[in-house]
C-alpha cells in the first residue's frame, strides 16, 4: 500500500494550526461571495458614471422598494433550496394572498383580523405544500409546479378580473415610504431583519446546521436523527406564511389587490437565491452570499431603469448573471474536486462507478 | 409461517399486476377523462360538441401538444428546458418580422426560420448543459429569462401586425383538411411521429435508459452527452415551429408571446404520467395532459362554472395525478417486498 | 486442468498501471485469461482489482504495461469498445434500467430490427426467452427491471452477456448478496459458459466459491500482482498469507467480560416480508453478533429497532422501557447508537468536514441556548479524534478525504460522543483494511468493557466468532438458531444459517 498522503502522524493532528488559518483566508477569497463583491463594486462604478444622480437616497429608496419583496421571498426559498427541495409556489402564494385579503377588505372585515386571516392562507397553503412533499415523499418541483397553479386560480376565483384598492390607513405609508430617517423602503428594512434572522439560524443554530446535512445528503442526517420531514415541512410552512405576508405589503405597496400580482416573480426568486451562491442541489451556500445577490441585482436592477432600459430587457442581464453563477463556481469545483483528487487521495480508496464517470471526464 | 406465506404469495401477485396495467394505461385513463369531460359537457350543452368550440379547443391545445412533446423528450433524460415558452415567442417573432421585411414571402422558409431559431436556441442550452454539467433547471431558467430579453430588445413596442402576415399563411390557422385544421394536423402529426420512434428507433430508447440510470448508460456505452444534446435541439425545434403556428393562429405578435407556458408544459408532461426525474413517461400521455388541460378550460364555459375556476382545477389535477403515481408505486413495492419473501420462504 | 493451458489466452495483460495524478491505484497488475476456465482474482480492498476489471472494461485507460486482447494489442476507449470486442462485465452495483423492460435491458444499442431500422419487440422478447431458457432461469423479459431481486439482476446482466456471444465475462464479486440456492444456479451458468468456451474472471471474497468453481487463481497486493497457480497448488493459508503479505495475528482482542443487566430486549419484532417474529436481548456489557446471509434480514432488525423503518408488530425495550419505533431521535433519546451498514451513504456526510460529523448526531446537546457555534463542535470532535487515534490532517477535512478506517472511526465518535447504552454496529469493518479493522475491534472490545451493550452484524464469520459471546443466527427473516461463545464455530453458524441444522 502506498504511503497515504492525507493523513499525518496524530500528534500533529489535533488542533488548527496557524497554518490552517491561512489556508482559510486563502480559500475564502476565492468564493463567491467576493465574486459578489466585485459585482457590487462594478455596479457603483457603473451606476455612478451612468448617472450623476445615482449616488441619492432615491436610488437606495427605489431599489429597496422595488425589489424588497422579492428578497424577502428569496429568505424561506433559500433554506428550501439549500435542503435540496425547491418552491415554485412563492409568488402564486403573493398573489392568492393579495386576493384574500382585497376579498375581505371588500368585505369590511376588520383590517387585523383580515391580515391575521391572510397570513393563514399561507400557512394552510405552505402546509399543503409540505404535507406532499415530506409525507407523500413527491418531488418538490412537481409538488409545486401544482399548487403554483393552484394557488393562482384560487386566487382568481376569489377575485376575478376585480380590482380591490382604497386600502389606505397607516400601512399604506409602510408600504410606499421610507422608513423614518433613512432612505430604505420599509420594504427592505423589513428584508435586513429578516435576513439577520435568517442567516442566525442557517449559520449558528442546529437546525441551520441540519438543514445543510439535509441538502448534502439526506439519508446520514435521518441516520443521525436529523428529524429531516419535520424540518422540511416546517420551511414549507414558513415560506408559505412569509410570502403570505409579501402579499400584504404588495397590497399596501400598489394600493391595489389583484388576482395576478406578482405573476411569474417566482423564478426570478428563484434566480436570486442561485446567484447568491446557494447550490440547486442543496448543502452549499451562505446567507451573505444570498443578501449581497439581493444587493448586487436589486441595485442593478435600479440602474437599468434609471437609465430607462426596460425591465424585460433586464432580464438579459439577469439570466447571464445567472448562467455565470453556476457555472463559474462549478468550475471552480471541479478545479478543486480534480486536484484533491490527484494530490489529496489515499491510493486505498477504489474508485467506483459512481466517480467513473467523473474520473473519465478528466 | 405458511400462513403468512400462502396470503403474500396469492395477493400481492395480483396488486403488482394490476399496477403495471394501470402505469401502462395512463393514456387510456387520460383519454378517458377526457371524453367524459366532453360528453358530459356535450349533454349540458348541445352547442359544445360544436365544430368552432372543437376547433378553439384544437386550435388552443395544439401549441402546448408541440411543446409538451419536445419536453417530454427532455424530461426523460432526467433534464427539463423551462425555455420552451421564450423560444417560442422568439421564433414567433422572428417570423413575423420575416413577414414585415419581405415583399414575397416563402411559407417554406418561413417554417425553416421559425424551426432554426427553435433549433439554435436548444443547441445552446443542450450545449452548456452537456458540456458545463450544470443543472439543466438552472442553465433554462436562464436561457428563459435570457431569450425573452434579446425578444423584448429587438421587439421594443413592435407589434406586428396581422396586415404584414400572408393570407396563405395565416390559412394554417384557420383552413382545414378533411374537417381537421390544419394548425391542428401539424402538431398530432408531429405527435405521433415522435412517439413512434421513442418507442421504435434504437437511439430514442437511449433517452429512457439515461433517464432511469445515468450512470449505467455510461458504462453501457451509450453516448449520454449527444443523446441529452440531441433532446434539447429536438424540444427547441418544435418550440420554433410552436412559434409558427401561434403566428398562423394570431396573426399578430409582439414580444410577449407565449410568456408563462413553460410551467404549462412541465404540468401537461407531469400529468400525463411523464415521471418529472426522468426514465419513464409516454409522448402520448403528454400530448394527452396537455388537451385535458385545455379542454377543463373549455368545458368550463360551457357548464357555466366561472371560468376562473380553470387553473384551480388544474393545479389540483396535477396534485391528484402525481400523488396518485406515488400511491401506486409505493403499493406495488410493498406488494414486490411480500411477493420477494414468499419466493424466498418457499 | 492442464489441458485448459494449452490453447492461446485471450486475454493477456502484462505490467499494467494507471494512476490517478500522484496517486497509484494499480502498479503493477498481470493477468492471463484462457478460453474455458474461471479464473479467480483475489486481494484485499485497495489491491488494485477493481482498477484493473476497468482496465479490461475500458472505463480507465492504462498508464503502461501491455493489454492483449484475442492476440492483438488494444487500448479501449471507453466501455463501448470493450463490449464490442466480445468482454462482458458484471459489476458489484446494478447496472440495469429500472424503468426498462428486461428484455430492453439486455439489448439497449443492439436491439434487433426490422426494415426501416426500426425495433422489432416480438423478436427482441423471443431471443431474451431464448438465453433465459438456456440458463435456466424464469424471467419475464416482458416485465420492467425495477423490482427484481439481486439473484435476478445478476442473471439479467449474464444473460446481457450471453447475448453479446461475450468471449470473457468477469464477475466482481457476484455471490456477495445471492442465498444458496441461488449460487448454486450462478454456479451452473459458470460452468455452462465454460464449456462454451467463455473466460471468466471471478472476483470474490469467499475463498470457498473460489476453490470450488475456479481452476486457476491470480493474487493481487497493494496494486501489484503476486502470483498465478493453479487452484489445487494451493491451500486456504498461503492465499490469504499472499493476499496480506504477512501471517495473520491476533485480530480480535477479545476480553471476557461479566455481562451486566438487560439493556435491549427485543419481543417478537415482525415487520411483514422482512422479518418475523424476532425476540432476544442483549446485556450491558455484551457483544452479541447478528449473524446470517445476506438478505436473511439482518440489517432489516436494526433498522427496525433504531427507527428507520416501521414494524408491523412486537416490540422494543430499552432498560424495560418501551421505545416507540419510526423515529431514530427517539431511539437516539433513548440510548441507541447506530453505525449503518453503508457508510459513505447513511453513516456520513461525507462532503461535511470532520468535526461536523462528529457533532451531527449530539447538536443539541452542543447548542448554547438558542446557538450552535463552531468551536464546540471543533471540541468535541478534537477530543473524540484524540480517543480513537483518528488519522487526519485537520478538523475540517471533508470526509471523504478519509480512508474507508478513519471514515469508520468518525462514525463511531459521531455516536460514541452520545454516550450510548447500546451500540448496533452493521459490517463494521466492510471495506477497511486489516490494520484499521483490528483497531474498529479493538474499540469495540473497549466498548462494552465500558458496560455499553453492543449488537454487532457481519457477514464476516471470523469477525463474528472472535467477539461475540453469543451469536444470534437469522435464517430467511427468522431466527433460526442462538449460539454460546463456546459452541459457535463457522460450521454451526454456518449450518444455522443455511437451513441445515
Amino acid at each position: 500500500m502506498g504511503n497515504n498522503t492525507s493523513t499525518t502522524s496524530p500528534d500533529e493532528t489535533l488542533l488548527p494550526t496557524e497554518k490552517q488559518h491561512w489556508s482559510f483566508a486563502g480559500r475564502s477569497l476565492f468564493r463567491w461571495e467576493s465574486a459578489l463583491v466585485l459585482f457590487f463594486i462594478f455596479d457603483l462604478i457603473y451606476g455612478g458614471t451612468s448617472s450623476p444622480d445615482f449616488f441619492s437616497r432615491n436610488t437606495i429608496f427605489f431599489a429597496g422598494i422595488n425589489f424588497g419583496l422579492i428578497a424577502i421571498m428569496a429568505l424561506p426559498e433559500m433554506l428550501i433550496i439549500t435542503t435540496g427541495e425547491i418552491d415554485l409556489s412563492v409568488a402564486a402564494m403573493l398573489g392568492l394572498a393579495c386576493s384574500s385579503f382585497g376579498y375581505l377588505f371588500e368585505h369590511h372585515v376588520e383590517v387585523f383580523l383580515a391580515m391575521f386571516l391572510t397570513l393563514c392562507v399561507g400557512a394552510v397553503g405552505g402546509a399543503l405544500n409540505g404535507f406532499l412533499v415530506t409525507q407523500l415523499g413527491l418531488p418538490s418541483i412537481a409538488v409545486t409546479i401544482g399548487t403554483l397553479t393552484m394557488f393562482r386560480g384560487l386566487a382568481e376565483v376569489i377575485l376575478g378580473t376585480n380590482e380591490v384598492s382604497g386600502f389606505g390607513g397607516p400601512w399604506t405609508d409602510a408600504g410606499t415610504n421610507a422608513i423614518p430617517g433613512t432612505p430604505f423602503a420599509w420594504a427592505f428594512g423589513i428584508f435586513v431583519v429578516l435576513a439577520l434572522i435568517y442567516g442566525a439560524v442557517l449559520h449558528f443554530t442546529s437546525t441551520g446546521r441540519s438543514i445543510y446535512a439535509i441538502g448534502l445528503q439526506e439519508e446520514a442526517a435521518f441516520f443521525s436523527g436529523i428529524r429531516v420531514k419535520r424540518i422540511k415541512f416546517n420551511l414549507f410552512l414558513l415560506s408559505g406564511i412569509v410570502c403570505s405576508f409579501v402579499g400584504l405589503l404588495y397590497t399596501y405597496e400598489t394600493n391595489t389587490a389583484r388576482y395576478d400580482a406578482g405573476t411569474g416573480l417566482e423564478l426570478n426568486v428563484v434566480a436570486i437565491v442561485l446567484f447568491g451562491g446557494i447550490s440547486i442541489f442543496g448543502g452549499r451556500g451562505t446567507m451573505l452570499g444570498v443578501f449581497l445577490s439581493v444587493i448586487v441585482v436589486g441595485i442593478f436592477d435600479q440602474i437599468l431603469s434609471n437609465n430607462n432600459v426596460s425591465s424585460q430587457e433586464q432580464s438579459i442581464v439577469f439570466g447571464v448573471l445567472l448562467l455565470a453563477s453556476v457555472i463559474l463556481p462549478n468550475a471552480g469545483r471541479g478545479y478543486r474536486a480534480v486536484s484533491k483528487r490527484l494530490g489529496m487521495k489515499s491510493s486505498k480508496t477504489k474508485p467506483t462507478i459512481e466517480n467513473a464517470a467523473v474520473i473519465s471526464e478528466l | 409461517m405458511s400462513v403468512v406465506n400462502e396470503i403474500s404469495l396469492s395477493q400481492p401477485v395480483k396488486t403488482h399486476r394490476v399496477a403495471e396495467v394501470l402505469s401502462r394505461a395512463r393514456e387510456l385513463a387520460i383519454l378517458a377523462v377526457i371524453l367524459v369531460i366532453f360528453a358530459g359537457t356535450t349533454i349540458k350543452s348541445h352547442d359544445f360538441a360544436h365544430l368552432t368550440s372543437i376547433q378553439q379547443l384544437f386550435t388552443n391545445g395544439s401549441l402546448f401538444l408541440l411543446l409538451a412533446v419536445g419536453e417530454t423528450m427532455v424530461i426523460v433524460t432526467r433534464n427539463v428546458d423551462l425555455s420552451v415558452g421564450s423560444t417560442l415567442g422568439i421564433s414567433a417573432f422572428l417570423v413575423g418580422d420575416y413577414f414585415t421585411h419581405n415583399a414575397h414571402p416563402s411559407l417554406v422558409l418561413a417554417f425553416v426560420i421559425g424551426m432554426g431559431v427553435g433549433a439554435f436556441c436548444g443547441a445552446v442550452i443542450g450545449f452548456i448543459v452537456t458540456v458545463t454539467k450544470v443543472p439543466s433547471l438552472v442553465v433554462s431558467l436562464a436561457a428563459l429569462y435570457i431569450i425573452r430579453g434579446i425578444l423584448n430588445i429587438i421587439g421594443l413596442g413592435v407589434q406586428i401586425e396581422p396586415t404584414a402576415i400572408p393570407l396563405s399563411f395565416q390559412k394554417i390557422g384557420f383552413e382545414s383538411w378533411a374537417g381537421l385544421p390544419w394548425i391542428f394536423l401539424i402538431p398530432v402529426v408531429v405527435t405521433l411521429l415522435v412517439a413512434f420512434s421513442m418507442r421504435s428507433f434504437r437511439p430514442m430508447r437511449e433517452l429512457y435508459a439515461i433517464g432511469s440510470n445515468p450512470a449505467a448508460a455510461q458504462l453501457a456505452g451509450v453516448p449520454v452527452a449527444r443523446r441529452v444534446f440531441t433532446a434539447f435541439v429536438i424540444s427547441g425545434t418544435l418550440a420554433g415551429l410552436g412559434g409558427v403556428l401561434f403566428l398562423s393562429e394570431f396573426a399578430t405578435v409582439n414580444a410577449t408571446a407565449g410568456t408563462g407556458y413553460e410551467l404549462l408544459v412541465v404540468a401537461s408532461c407531469v400529468i400525463g404520467g411523464v415521471a418529472i426525474f426522468g426514465g419513464s413517461g409516454t409522448v402520448i400521455g403528454a400530448a394527452l395532459g396537455a388537451i385535458l388541460l385545455q379542454i377543463i378550460n373549455q368545458a368550463l364555459v360551457v357548464v357555466n362554472v366561472s371560468p376562473f375556476w380553470d387553473s384551480a382545477l388544474a393545479g389540483a389535477l396535477i396534485l391528484v395525478t402525481v400523488s396518485f403515481d406515488r400511491l401506486l408505486s409505493n403499493r406495488a413495492s410493498l406488494a414486490l417486498r411480500l411477493k420477494d419473501s414468499a419466493a424466498h420462504g418457499k | 486442468m492442464s489441458d485448459v493451458q494449452t490453447v492461446e489466452p485471450i486475454l493477456v495483460m502484462k505490467n499494467v498501471s494507471k494512476s490517478f495524478g500522484a496517486v497509484i491505484a494499480l502498479a503493477d497488475g498481470s493477468i492471463e485469461l484462457y478460453p474455458g476456465e474461471a479464473h479467480a482474482l483475489l486481494g484485499e480492498n485497495g489491491a488494485g482489482k477493481s482498477t484493473l476489471v476497468k482496465i479490461i472494461a475500458g472505463v480507465y485507460q492504462s498508464d503502461g504495461g501491455t493489454y492483449t486482447y484475442d492476440g492483438k494489442a488494444r487500448n479501449f476507449r471507453g466501455p463501448h469498445d470493450s463490449q464490442e470486442a466480445g468482454i462482458a462485465v458484471i459489476y458489484q452495483e446494478p447496472t440495469l434500467f429500472d424503468d426498462l423492460n428486461v428484455a430492453e435491458n439486455i439489448y439497449l444499442g443492439r436491439q434487433p430490427l426490422r426494415i426501416g431500422r426500426t425495433i422489432n419487440r416480438r423478436e427482441m422478447r423471443r431471443q431474451a426467452r431464448a438465453i433465459f431458457e438456456q440458463l435456466g432461469v424464469d424471467i419475464d423479459p416482458n416485465r420492467k427491471a425495477k423490482g427484481l431481486s439481486v439473484a435476478d439482476q445478476q442473471m439479467v446482466e449474464i444473460a446481457k452477456a450471453l447475448s453479446k456471444d461475450a468471449r470473457v465475462v468477469v464477475m466482481d464479486e457476484p455471490t456477495a448478496a445471492l442465498s444458496p440456492e441461488e449460487v448454486r444456479r450462478l454456479f451452473t451458468v459458470v460452468n455452462n459458459l465454460r464449456e462454451r468456451g467463455v473466460a471468466i474472471l471471478f472476483i470474490s471474497h469467499r475463498l470457498e466459491e473460489v476453490f470450488e468453481i475456479c481452476q486457476r487463481v491470480t493474487i493481487m497486493r497493494d496494486g501489484a500482482f503476486v502470483r498465478t497457480d493453479l487452484i489445487g497448488d494451493l491451500t486456504i493459508n498461503e492465499i490469504v498469507r499472499s493476499m496480506v503479505g504477512r501471517e495473520l495475528g491476533l485480530l480480535f482482542p477479545k476480553t471476557e467480560i461479566r455481562a451486566g443487566g438487560e439493556v435491549l430486549r427485543v419481543e417478537r419484532l415482525t415487520r411483514e416480508g422482512t422479518f418475523y417474529d424476532i425476540s432476544f436481548t442483549v446485556n450491558a456489557g455484551e457483544i452479541v453478533g447478528l449473524s446470517g446471509l445476506v438478505g436473511s434480514g439482518r440489517t432489516e432488525i436494526a433498522r427496525a429497532i433504531f427507527g428507520i423503518d416501521r414494524y408491523d408488530a412486537g416490540g422494543v425495550y430499552i432498560n424495560g422501557a418501551k421505545l416507540k419505533g419510526g423515529s431514530p431521535l427517539r431511539a437516539m433519546h433513548a440510548g441507541i447508537g447506530f453505525v449503518p451498514e453503508d457508510r459513505r451513504q447513511q453513516g456520513l456526510v461525507m462532503d461535511y468536514g470532520i468535526d461536523h460529523n462528529v457533532a451531527l448526531a449530539s447538536l443539541r446537546r452542543l447548542s448554547r441556548g438558542l446557538f450552535l457555534f463552531r468551536w464546540a463542535e471543533d471540541k468535541l470532535a478534537a477530543d473524540w479524534a484524540l480517543r480513537l487515534h483518528l488519522k487526519f490532517g485537520k478538523l475540517s477535512d471533508e470526509a471523504n478525504t478519509l480512508s474507508g478506517g478513519n471514515q469508520q472511526k468518525v462514525v463511531l465518535a459521531k455516536w460514541l460522543a452520545g454516550q450510548p447504552k447500546l451500540i448496533i454496529v452493521d459490517e463494521p469493518t466492510r471495506g477497511i483494511d486489516v490494520g484499521t479493522k483490528s483497531e474498529v475491534h479493538r474499540i469495540i472490545d473497549e466498548l462494552a468493557q465500558s458496560g455499553v451493550a453492543v449488537l454487532m452484524i457481519s457477514s464476516e464469520l471470523p469477525e463474528v466468532l472472535g467477539m461475540a459471546d453469543r451469536v444470534l443466527v437469522m435464517r430467511e427473516g427468522r431466527l433460526a438458531a442462538t449460539i454460546d461463545r463456546a459452541d459457535a464455530t463457522q460450521e454451526s453458524v454456518m449450518m444455522a444459517s443455511t437451513g441445515q441444522v
